[in-house]
């Protein structure tokens, strides 16, 4: 039976939820002109319950039956998530006002997204992966179509609902073969029967196998991104901006942690697999990107090669030492990419007119000089994209390397580094034309997306001044794991 | 008895069914039969191993069931979704909804 206890663990997901309830219920009570009321509750909600998820900071324990656990892990990835709902709030207020879609249900979904995602953070049992994944991904579905009957958006939707669909069934029916090798679907159940010699290892590597197509899928790396693109064009740009962190983040948190402890056995072969998943990401992504003349497009594509950046740490995941860093330089790259992301999308949002597909890189002429912040918050942004000494960005891939170097994947580093080198030509075009063509861009009404493009500008160069007490930070909190 | 490898074998050729028709089929009401058909694969996998293996825990049958509802709530979403294309575009041939590319 469920104790007190147990709902105590997962206190910030119960409060989400509950208040994600109460949202869907009070927004039918407030009137279309006076729709900020419930963009405020729901900030309010992620707000409370991020209080939450620093209360339990540092705590341990598992609950409802080993089916979820609170770690470290999973609180500082939760805190993450909340933030990232934080910041899609913000960001949709003037942006839906704008499109006219002010639709209470549009904070509602959202508070579902990120409570399946911190489920999935801290899921203990395959089928809390599997139902946590479907909790984040059924109102992603909706939100992407949220701007129907706009025919980009409804397309949008349609090929997220079809592939991401797909890509469950592949990834349930490996959760079948691991049920089927070993008895269980509760990690220590699991661990208990592979140390027990009672596994079928052919079946368990099958079951790896599909997990990480149907995880890749949710990532988007590379043979798996074909959703990536379209969706994030065609989705409401706050949601784009969504998804490139939040859903990203949510999964490589079940990535890391069942191939970590579930797998470390198939190590050595799993290791192939990732290899080539990373590289191939990098070079499609970053090699890609530079056609993109349509901004969504090219986060997009950027967002492919990020994936591929931190799954190459994660290569050498066999050896237990650097796993716990390789965990820890991904942690703190989320971190990094996050800001730099929110930012880059907040001054895309703050630009974007009503009805639009995402602004061409020409609609950024003039940007600098007419809007002197905005333009540094995109100047950062770009420059911590690149890895440029000074941004967030240049710790993450630091940390990244680093680890990638200490397990000798010396191949992968260098395909790394040159991609990177051709990243700046993308990211640097979209400075150039910011900087260096003369243009008159136009601020759209409201300033809510100006602030998160300051805001997230601020901490990519104020925090890259204390990396290491912040990747300390995430190294502690993971010590717990497992 | 029928013997477990027969029925896994079963399992694995509804998968594969499954899989060949979301990928082959451009309609998208076929692509989501190809979908459901995989689920199916995945039911029939884990039904099966439960009561050959593992039938002292019920983990096996609750997990079907989780599957069950999971697979429905996502196809009432899907559902809606087509529907709302094809009122727009009065098609719901995959390879129509080609406005997005780059």
């Amino acid at each position: 039976m469920p104790t007190v206890n147990d709902f105590l663990l997962i206190l910030p997901e119960v409060v989400l939820l509950i208040w994600a309830l109460l949202i869907l219920l009070i927004d039918l009570w407030i009137p279309d002109t006076k729709k900020y009321y419930t963009a405020v509750l729901s900030a309010a909600g992620l707000v409370i319950s991020a209080g939450c998820a620093f209360a339990l900071l540092g705590r341990t324990g598992s609950a409802f039956s080993n089916m979820v656990v609170l770690d470290g892990f999973s609180s500082v990835l939760s805190i993450l998530f909340l933030l990232s709902g934080l910041a899609a709030v913000a960001l949709a207020y003037d942006y839906l006002k704008r499109n006219a879609a002010q639709r209470g249900e549009y904070y509602t979904l959202l508070l579902f997204s990120i409570a399946g995602m911190m489920l999935m953070a801290s899921a203990n049992d395959l089928i809390m992966v599997f139902l946590s994944l479907e909790l984040l991904s059924i109102p992603l579905y909706i939100l992407a179509g949220f701007f129907r009957p706009r025919l980009a958006s409804e397309e949008a939707a349609l090929k997220y609902f079809l592939l991401g669909a797909f890509s469950s069934a592949i990834l349930l029916f490996g959760i079948a073969w691991i049920y089927g090798s070993t008895g269980h679907t509760d990690f220590p159940g699991i661990v208990a029967s592979i140390d027990g010699g009672r596994a079928n290892y052919l079946l368990l590597l099958i079951g790896a196998g599909l997990l990480l197509v149907g995880f890749g899928f949710k990532i988007g790396v590379f043979p798996f991104h074909m959703w990536v693109p379209d969706t994030y064009q065609g989705s409401p740009s706050s949601i784009g901006a969504f998804m490139t962190v939040a859903t990203k983040a949510a999964g490589f948190a079940a990535l890391l942690r069942v191939f970590l402890v579930l797998f470390p056995a198939e190590a050595p072969i799993m290791a192939g697999i990732l290899w080539g998943l990373s590289a191939a990401s990098m070079i499609f992504g970053n090699t890609v990107a530079i056609a993109q003349m349509n901004m969504k497009r090219l986060l997009a594509y950027s967002s492919i090669a990020n994936a591929g950046y931190i799954l190459m740490a994660f290569v050498p995941y066999g050896n237990p030492v650097i796993a716990q860093e390789a965990v820890s330089s991904a942690l703190f790259y989320l971190l990094a990419y996050a800001l730099t992301s929110f930012g880059a999308w907040a001054v895309m949002i703050a630009l974007e007119p009503a009805e639009s597909d995402g602004l061409l890189l020409q609609d950024f002429s003039g940007l600098g000089r007419k809007y002197p912040w905005l333009g540094a918050a995109l100047l950062i942004s770009m420059l911590s994209f690149i890895g440029v000494p000074l941004t967030m960005g240049f710790w993450g891939k630091f940390y990244l390397f680093k680890t990638a170097v200490d397990g000798s994947q010396i191949p992968l580093v260098l395909i790394g580094l040159l991609t990177s080198l051709v990243s700046a030509y993308y990211y640097l075009r979209i400075v150039m034309f910011a900087y260096f063509k003369p243009g008159e861009p136009q601020i759209q009404p409201g300033r809510w997306a100006s602030v998160v493009a300051v805001i997230c500008a601020a901490g990519i160069f104020v925090l890259s001044f204390i990396p290491t007490p912040v990747f300390q930070f995430a190294a502690q909190m993971i010590m717990g794991m497992k | 008895m029928i013997p477990l490898s027969w029925i896994l074998a079963f399992s694995l050729a509804l998968f594969f069914i499954g899989l060949f028709g979301a990928i082959a089929r451009k309609n998208a009401i076929s692509i989501l039969m190809g979908i459901e058909l995989m689920l199916n694969a995945v039911n029939i996998n884990l039904l099966a191993f439960w009561r050959y293996l593992y039938s002292a825990h019920m983990n096996g049958l609750v997990f079907i069931a989780v599957v069950f509802a999971v697979a429905a709530a996502e196809t009432a979403v899907g559902l809606a979704l087509i529907i709302s294309a094809y009122r727009n575009r009065r098609t719901i041939t995959a390879g129509d909804f080609d406005s997005l590319k780059g």
